[in-house]
This record gives structure tokens, C-alpha cells and sequence, in this order.
């Protein structure tokens, strides 16, 4: 509901009997019948269910019939609010329910959202018979004042029509005010009851949050990936042709100063060297045959090129999505780089397996382990980028080794 | 030398083309995806092919698929991949048939000239040309096997052998007699027990035991 700004004292009188105040009183008006209805249906159904409990069919179908009902109630609760006070009810969302019938007829029973439906079917009656009698009565009342003070005034009462006039006047006034305040009132019960209750919006909110989130995750690993493609396609391409040129400059040269040989030699390195160092970089961002053989074919590679044996089992049957083969990728490249840099590991093991939703990766070392979460950035940095898929990273390391890494993520 | 090149690469493309060309090799077609590196095989029916690992459409394996095609059409067509990074699993795909005149090397070899022309020409003469680098990434893996009675020495040996070289090459990389290199091979050929009347014939078995294909 929004407030006019109000300008003037006529402004103000005015927006006192405005379309506003008339539509709050059809507001208060339209929710007998509805309210009404409402609470007789339901008390209804549920003394029927109560008295013929014994059947057990009466009662559950009662109940089929409460869960079909109060949703609709509320649908024609809502599109009042929102044609006469142009209050915007959020609707309740919709869980999805799992398990057979009788399991989703139990779980819509405890629904708090349900019961907090009825309650406001129940209370509903109640407001709008109090504020609509309220109404009337103010409303009559004004008139019949009104025509007492004008009979008084005809007649010749004098100053006896007085009192009446000024009642009639206040009742005039009081009745748009009455309306609102039975509006607000009703407005209040609904905004709270058949709106989504805090929780729903708290688990609304981590829907949402947990979708952008994702959504933030794969548009990093998707800008890897256009990184590593740039590379490839521009500055790798050009150097590679710059170093193959100083090559062939270095072995057709045949009478230059040895100045400029000595020159073009050192080029030629230097192009090699920035060559290798653009290709080590470019690999760890994502590596091609990630995406083409997926997570068997870039492990592979990985433990081969690994400092120390590594013996690697892959037992991934159907592809999972590129972003967690990314992060798996990531997990086992670090892990490895760590075992290699401060393990002093003999042989390292690793393990990735689906098992239904779960995609585990394990990391084992025969290292002096005593590996600390806080010590360093490295594994702090794995557990970040695994908690960003909602996977779940455990170390074990005491102290002599071994050293265990395990990671399960969840994909599809 | 009848040769094909495929490199989605312009800069580098004119710069192959300009090279082979100047090493004595006709480049007969210089092509920028799989697809018109196929046509220009079936069209030109080259001595040697010379392709990229990634190029058009896909810019994924396209180059590796093609290689494999052109391999299962003409049995024996010596043919050089050259990829941005060396990969077992790629080198294995190529691999899985036979290894003579199979080349997979690194896309910076080309920078040394007079070695990456070696190369082409021994995998031209139906030999074989595998980058330092896979090899280096298979001898880290292969290691719980019979290849563990191999010496460090015999095992470097076993390296070049696989990379393609001769004995002379071999010999040259690791400046001992050509001689020696014979006496390492020998020892090789005993501890992998491959007893085989041909010689060239173990040389390929002892890779093939090296590379566990």
C-alpha cells in the first residue's frame, strides 16, 4: 500500500473518502462471504472427519479434501488482496515431495505452511465479520444521524440537530479509518499466514543462492577454459612460429658477424624457454584432453608426469559434469605437487571412483604425513575449491605418515 | 617427399611450409582442418602427413581422429602428429596399430630444426619419432615389470629406441660406441626374453614391451 503524498487540508479530506478508502471497505465487505465459506468449509470437513473417525476413509478423505481446498481458498484470499488493497501475497512454495502417496499424505500433514493456511481461514471470519459490522454501523450510524440533524433542521429543532450533525460528521470521518484499520489488521494475519513463512524464504534464499553459486563456479571454469583456448590459439601459435624462424635463421646462417649469430642464438633459447613456461602455465588452467577423454585420460597424464611413481585407478563409468572433472583434476594435480614437494613419499596411490552420486577421490601416500590444513595455503586451497561443488574433503596425517587425502563431491 | 600438412595455424602453417620446402620436401597441400587434410590425402596420396592434434571445427582431437582414419585407409602411411602437449593416451590411440612410421611429437620441436627434420624423415622411412617427452612420462609409469631388471643405462637406451633412433643415433645421444649401444641392446633383448630370429622385429617388441601397448 502506498501513501499519496498528502499537499493540502483539502488534499487530505479528500484522500480521506478517496477510491482507496472505498476499495478498502469492499475489501473488509468481500471477506465475509469468503471468510465465512472458508471457515465453514473447513470446520466442516473437520467435524465430519472427527465424528466419523471410525471409518478411516471419511477422515483421510477429508483430508484429500482439506489439502485440495485450503490451497484454493487461499488462491481466492490472495487475488482479494491483491484486486482491492493491491497487497502482493508471495505464494507458498511448492516443495516437491518424495515417496509414495501415503508418505506425501503424512509429509503434507506436518507442512507448517498448511496449518498456517487453515489458521487463517479460521481467524478470517472472525476479522471481517467484527471490521464489516464495524463498518456498517459506523456507516448507517452516520447516515441516521445525518438524517436526524437534517429532520431537526427542518423541522425547526433548532440547536437540537447540533449534536447529531457533529456525530454524523465523526462517524463520516471514523468510517474510512475503521476500514482501514480492519484492512491493515487483515492484511497483517494474511501477509503472516499465507505468505511463506521465514523458513520458506530462508530455504528460498539457499535455492537461490545455491543456484547463482553454481552458476558463478562453471563461468569460472568455462573462462579457464577460453583462457587456455586463447593461449593455444594465439600467443602459443605465434611463439611457436617466432622459435621455429630464430631456429631456421640459426641454422642457415652462414656469413654473419658472430655478434649476430651469438644473437639470434640466445633469441632462439630465450623464444624456447618462454615457449616451455607458456605451456606449463596454460596446462594447469585446464588441460585439453580434460575435455576431450575426460578424467582417466588427464590423470594419466598426470601421473606420468608426476615426480614420484604413482599408481592411478580410474573407475569413472559415465562422464560427470566438466566443472567437478575439473575440480577432481585440480584436487589430484595438487595433491600430487604437495606429496612431491613435502611428503618425501616413495609411491603415491590414486583412486577415483562414481559410486551413484558421489564421485570420491582418493590420494594416499607412503610419506612422513604430519600435513596441516592451516600450515599452508595448498590444502586450504583444495578444501575451498571442493566446497565450492558442496564436496566434502578429509585428511589424515599423523605424524610418521601415512598421508590420506579424501574427496567426495557430489555430481549427476 | 610428397608431403601433407595440416595446422589450423596460419602463421605457423606458412612458416612448416616454408621450412619443409627449404629442407628439399614438396609440401603438396597445406590444409587448416580435419576434414579438407582427409580430401587432400585421397587427392595427393602423399609419402609423409604432418598434422596437428587440434584444429576446426571442434578444436578438440580432430587432427589424432583424422591420423587414426587415414592410418585404418592406408596401412603403413607414415604420418607425424604434433601436439601442443604430448599425452600417453593420445600417443597410445596412435600407437595401438603398429609404431613404424608413427610420429607424436611436441609442437615446440619444431624450433630445432635440423632434429624435427630428422624426425620426419625417419618416420618418412616407415621408422618411428616419439617425443622425449612421452617417453620420459612412460618410463615414470612403466615401472613393475621386467623393465625393472634393466639397468639406468639400458633403460636410456630403451628410451632412444623408442623415440625412433637408430643405433648410430643412439650412439651419438649418448656418446658412447657404436658398439656398446649393440652390447646394451643385446642385454635388453635378453632380460625383456625376446629370442626372436629378426632383429628389427625385437627392436619393435621391446618398445612395444616398453610402451606396454
Amino acid at each position: 500500500m502506498t501513501v499519496a503524498e498528502v499537499r493540502s487540508p483539502w488534499d487530505r479530506v479528500r484522500g480521506h473518502w478517496s477510491a482507496r478508502s472505498w476499495l478498502r471497505m469492499f475489501h473488509v465487505v468481500t471477506g465475509v462471504p469468503l471468510g465465512l465459506l472458508a471457515g465453514l468449509l473447513i470446520v466442516a470437513i473437520t467435524a465430519l472427519s472427527v465424528i466419523f473417525v471410525w471409518t478411516v476413509a471419511v477422515p483421510v478423505a477429508g483430508a484429500l479434501l482439506l489439502f485440495w481446498l485450503v490451497p484454493l481458498l487461499t488462491r481466492l484470499q490472495r487475488l482479494r488482496f491483491a484486486a482491492f488493497l493491491d497487497v502482493e501475497i508471495p505464494p507458498v512454495p511448492r516443495r516437491r515431495l518424495k515417496g509414495n502417496v501415503a508418505m506425501r499424505l503424512l509429509r503434507r500433514t506436518r507442512s507448517a505452511s498448511l496449518w498456517r493456511q487453515v489458521a487463517y481461514h479460521l481467524a478470517s471470519p472472525l476479522i471481517s465479520v467484527v471490521g464489516c459490522a464495524g463498518v456498517i454501523v459506523t456507516w448507517s450510524g452516520a447516515l441516521v444521524t445525518g438524517a436526524l440533524a437534517v429532520q431537526f433542521w427542518v423541522l425547526g429543532g433548532g440547536w437540537r440537530g447540533v449534536p447529531f450533525a457533529l456525530l454524523s460528521a465523526a462517524l463520516l470521518v471514523a468510517g474510512p479509518w475503521l476500514a482501514q484499520g480492519v484492512s491493515s489488521l487483515d492484511v497483517i494475519a494474511g501477509e503472516a499466514l499465507l505468505g511463506p513463512s521465514v523458513s520458506d524464504q530462508l530455504a528460498e534464499r539457499v535455492e537461490s543462492l545455491r543456484e547463482s553459486r553454481a552458476e558463478v563456479i562453471d563461468a569460472a571454469d568455462a573462462e579457464r577454459r577460453r583462457i587456455e583456448r586463447d593461449l593455444h590459439d594465439g600467443a602459443q601459435q605465434r611463439l611457436v612460429s617466432l622459435a621455429m624462424k630464430l631456429g631456421m635463421a640459426r641454422a642457415t646462417f652462414g656469413e654473419l658477424p658472430l655478434p649476430a649469430k651469438e644473437m639470434i642464438a640466445q633469441a632462439h633459447d630465450e623464444a624456447k624457454q618462454a615457449l616451455k613456461e607458456l605451456r606449463d602455465l596454460v596446462r594447469g588452467l585446464h588441460p585439453a584432453v580434460l575435455t576431450d577423454e575426460g578424467l582417466d585420460a588427464a590423470l594419466s597424464g598426470l601421473a606420468a608426469r608426476a615426480a614420484l611413481p604413482v599408481r592411478l585407478r580410474v573407475d569413472v563409468p559415465r562422464r560427470v559434469s566438466p566443472t567437478i572433472e575439473a575440480v577432481a583434476f585440480f584436487v589430484v594435480s595438487e595433491a600430487l605437487v604437495n606429496v612431491a614437494k613435502h611428503a618425501r613419499a616413495t609411491t603415491a596411490e590414486v583412486v577415483v571412483a562414481r559410486e551413484g552420486d558421489l564421485l570420491r577421490v582418493v590420494v594416499h601416500d607412503d610419506g612422513r604425513g604430519g600435513a596441516d590444513p592451516g600450515g599452508g595455503t595448498g590444502l586450504r586451497g583444495l578444501a575451498q575449491r571442493v566446497g565450492s561443488v558442496d564436496g566434502t574433503l578429509k585428511l589424515d596425517s599423523p605424524p610418521g605418515g601415512p598421508t590420506t587425502i579424501s574427496v567426495e563431491m557430489p555430481c549427476v | 617427399m610428397r608431403v601433407v600438412l595440416a595446422e589450423d595455424s596460419v602463421l605457423l602453417r606458412e612458416g612448416l611450409v616454408w621450412m619443409l620446402g627449404s629442407a628439399g620436401m614438396e609440401v603438396v597441400a597445406a590444409v587448416g582442418d580435419a576434414e579438407a587434410l582427409l580430401r587432400a590425402c585421397d587427392e595427393h596420396t602423399p609419402d609423409l602427413v604432418v598434422t596437428d592434434v587440434r584444429m576446426p571445427p571442434g578444436h578438440s582431437d580432430e587432427g589424432l581422429r583424422a591420423a587414426l582414419a587415414l592410418r585404418r585407409r592406408r596401412a603403413g602411411l607414415p604420418i607425424v602428429v604434433l601436439s601442443q602437449y604430448v599425452e600417453e593416451r593420445y600417443a597410445t590411440q596412435l600407437l595401438s596399430t603398429e609404431t613404424s612410421g608413427i610420429g607424436y611429437l611436441l609442437k615446440d620441436r619444431v624450433a630445432d630444426v635440423a632434429e624435427f627434420l630428422d624426425a620426419l624423415r625417419r618416420v618418412a622411412a616407415g621408422g618411428t619419432a616419439l617425443d622425449p617427452e612421452v617417453v620420459a612420462q612412460l618410463l615414470v609409469r612403466r615401472h613393475s615389470d621386467p623393465l625393472d631388471r634393466l639397468t639406468p643405462r639400458e633403460h636410456e637406451v630403451l628410451a632412444l629406441i623408442a623415440e625412433g633412433r637408430s643405433n648410430t643415433g643412439i650412439a651419438d645421444a649418448l656418446v658412447v660406441s657404436e658398439g656398446a649401444v649393440g652390447k646394451h641392446i643385446n642385454n635388453i633383448f635378453a632380460k625383456l626374453e625376446l629370442s626372436g630370429a629378426d632383429k628389427d622385429h625385437r627392436r619393435v617388441l621391446a618398445v612395444l614391451r616398453f610402451l606396454k601397448i
